[in-house]
């Protein structure tokens, strides 16, 4: 087996592209807060490279912690990430770091940096790769620069360059937030509620956008969501957590009303599987649409 | 009790009990009353207090700019020139020991530090601190300067700190998830957030320390406070007048100038 892609600084960029079957493994994870709570009770689940896995759940079942135990934004109590040959969990502070800018990720909420321009939170992808001085007088290399213009291009930004951050629409921040995550040259994307604050059609259009994107790159990705229809229209595995417990592990049509049930609890689901089902010709969408911009005009 | 229509009183806020809250407030009105009485006034001072008071007022009214221009001007000169170079002194003295004094940063010894240096800089009042400086070095401006640098510390590594800690995680998070250093992240997580705050506080300093240096004047530490203090005790309330007005007139237009500026960056 080659030897795993940690490239030293000087020539960062490519990362090995072709053969990083950037395996994620994630064996009886475990993260219990201070205070007592106890977010994950031993997961354990494989994503071979390309998947793009749903993972749904109550609020409160720890879906966040666990996405956010991969890159240890939220450090693990027990249990090991795997990522390809490395191991994640035993890394010092600076190999973390180093582990961190192979995994993008993108946000509920989009978490720019409003301040910034869009460029710069593009680059901002770039911060694991570069020497402090760089990034501090925004001298990133050329090939840097190069790929996040492509990339804004690709997102369907590339006007917007220097405008602030918060000077755009949620959909369009939401694009910065997939370019930035995709300008670190990602072997594993993670993605927390994408669509927590868009409304139907951006919803779509973002997954739709993210999908795309992995099947272009063979990227393999975790999107944590809670709209089932969403995460059944596009994700080729869903994954149900309950109470910090896998539940339910399967592809899309296997949803069905007793595994909702096995994830959320009692209720009626039929009305949303009708849903579902007569999707594709999107008049409800439109029509939800419509009634999302009425609300908004009556409250103002 | 009416059947049919129910009442409702408003819940005492602070002290439930009806007995301990009317024996509370009705001892806070004796010591009140006591401690007002207990205060001796000595009319025929009020008396002549009033017309030296007048005297003032009317120094005021003909301000003398010219015969002491030259103090002025030296005093004037000073004073700004304390304010400019300890506002500038205290502020980047203050942004690492504020950045290093909020607990989302910091790790926990380098904040009890730096919380330490806040908390004893602000627990001196400019006066003790430039009676103190005088002392040790003299009297002149330099004592001023030292003064005030020490006074800006304490209040502005203090705001900029809990501004630190108010900013939004999930910007900090999104940086830190790319790989970014610690350097990196409070250069570009943290600082555009709190940019803007840091440079209206800065001017707003500027502004105290502009009044300031006047009052830490009257013990020794030079500037205009020097120069007012020497009119006053020449009884030379037309000067004294002049200089007040100067005063007033130089923190308005720094007042309105920085919160100029503070609108446009934000």
């Amino acid at each position: 087996m080659p030897a795993r892609p940690v490239a030293r600084p000087p020539m960062p960029a490519r990362a090995a592209l072709p053969e990083i079957a950037a395996l994620l493994k994630i064996e009886s994870l475990t993260k219990t807060y201070k205070t007592g709570d106890k977010a994950l009770k031993g997961v354990s689940v494989e994503v071979p490279s390309g998947q793009v896995v749903g993972l749904i759940g109550p609020s409160g079942a720890g879906k966040s912690t666990l996405i956010r135990c991969i890159n240890r934004l939220v450090e693990p109590t027990e249990g090991t990430v795997r990522l390809g040959e490395l191991d994640v969990t035993r890394l010092s502070r600076r190999d973390l770091r180093r582990a961190r800018r192979r995994i993008g990720m993108i946000f509920q909420e989009y978490a720019l940096v409003e301040r910034l321009t869009v460029m710069e939170n593009v680059l901002s992808g770039r911060l694991g790769y570069v020497p402090f001085w760089r990034s501090f007088m925004r001298k990133f290399p050329p090939d840097s620069v190069e790929k996040a213009f492509a990339l804004l291009d690709r997102v369907g930004l590339g006007e917007h360059a220097d405008k602030r951050a918060d000077a755009l629409s949620g959909g369009q921040r939401q694009r910065v937030g997939i370019a930035r995550a995709l300008e670190q040259d990602p072997e594993l994307l993670l993605v927390d509620e994408p669509t927590a604050s868009l409304d139907p059609k951006t919803s779509r259009q973002i997954m739709r956008l993210i999908l795309e994107i992995c099947r272009e790159r063979d990227l393999p990705a975790i999107i944590n969501i809670h709209d089932v229809v969403l995460a059944q229209d596009f994700t080729q595995r869903i994954l149900g957590l309950r109470a910090g417990e896998l539940v339910f592990d399967g592809p899309p049509d296997q949803l069905d009303e007793k595994a909702l049930t096995e994830i959320y609890g009692e209720e009626d689901w039929t009305a949303m599987r009708r849903r579902a089902s007569e999707d594709e010709d999107e008049e409800p969408m439109h029509h939800s649409e419509r009634e999302l911009v009425e609300r908004l005009e009556g409250l103002s | 009790m009416n059947a049919t229509g129910r009442t409702w009183r408003r819940p005492p806020i602070l002290i439930k009990d009806r007995r301990w809250r009317i024996g509370i407030y009705a001892g806070l009105l004796a010591y009140l009353v006591a401690a007002a009485a207990s205060i001796e006034i000595d009319w025929l001072r009020v008396y002549q207090g009033l017309e030296r008071g007048w005297r003032f007022i009317e120094g005021f009214l003909r301000p003398d700019f010219t015969s002491r221009w030259n103090d002025i001007s030296h005093g004037l000169i000073e004073s700004l020139t304390m304010t400019v170079t300890s506002t500038v002194v205290g502020v980047i003295i203050s942004v690492p020991i504020g950045i290093g004094a909020a607990r989302n940063l910091a790790p926990l010894p380098v904040y009890a530090v730096c919380r330490s240096i806040i908390a004893l800089s602000r627990a001196l009042q400019e006066i003790i601190i430039a009676i103190l400086f005088v002392a040790m070095f003299g009297f002149g401006p330099f004592a001023g300067f030292l003064t005030l640098s020490f006074a800006t510390i304490g209040f502005l590594a203090k705001l900029l700190a809990e501004d630190i800690e108010d900013i939004d995680s999930s910007q900090v998070e999104a940086v830190r998830a790319t790989g970014a250093s610690w350097w990196q992240l409070v250069n570009y997580a943290v600082q555009p957030q709190v940019m803007p705050r840091l440079i209206g506080l800065s001017l707003y300093r500027f502004d105290i320390n502009f009044r300031e240096s006047a009052v830490i004047g009257i013990v020794g530490a030079g500037g205009i406070g020097a120069t007012l203090n020497t009119a006053i005790d020449r009884y030379e309330f037309d000067s004294a007048g002049a200089i007040l007005l100067i005063i007033i007139v130089i923190v308005m237009v720094a007042e309105y100038g920085s919160s100029t500026v503070r609108k446009w960056v934000q």
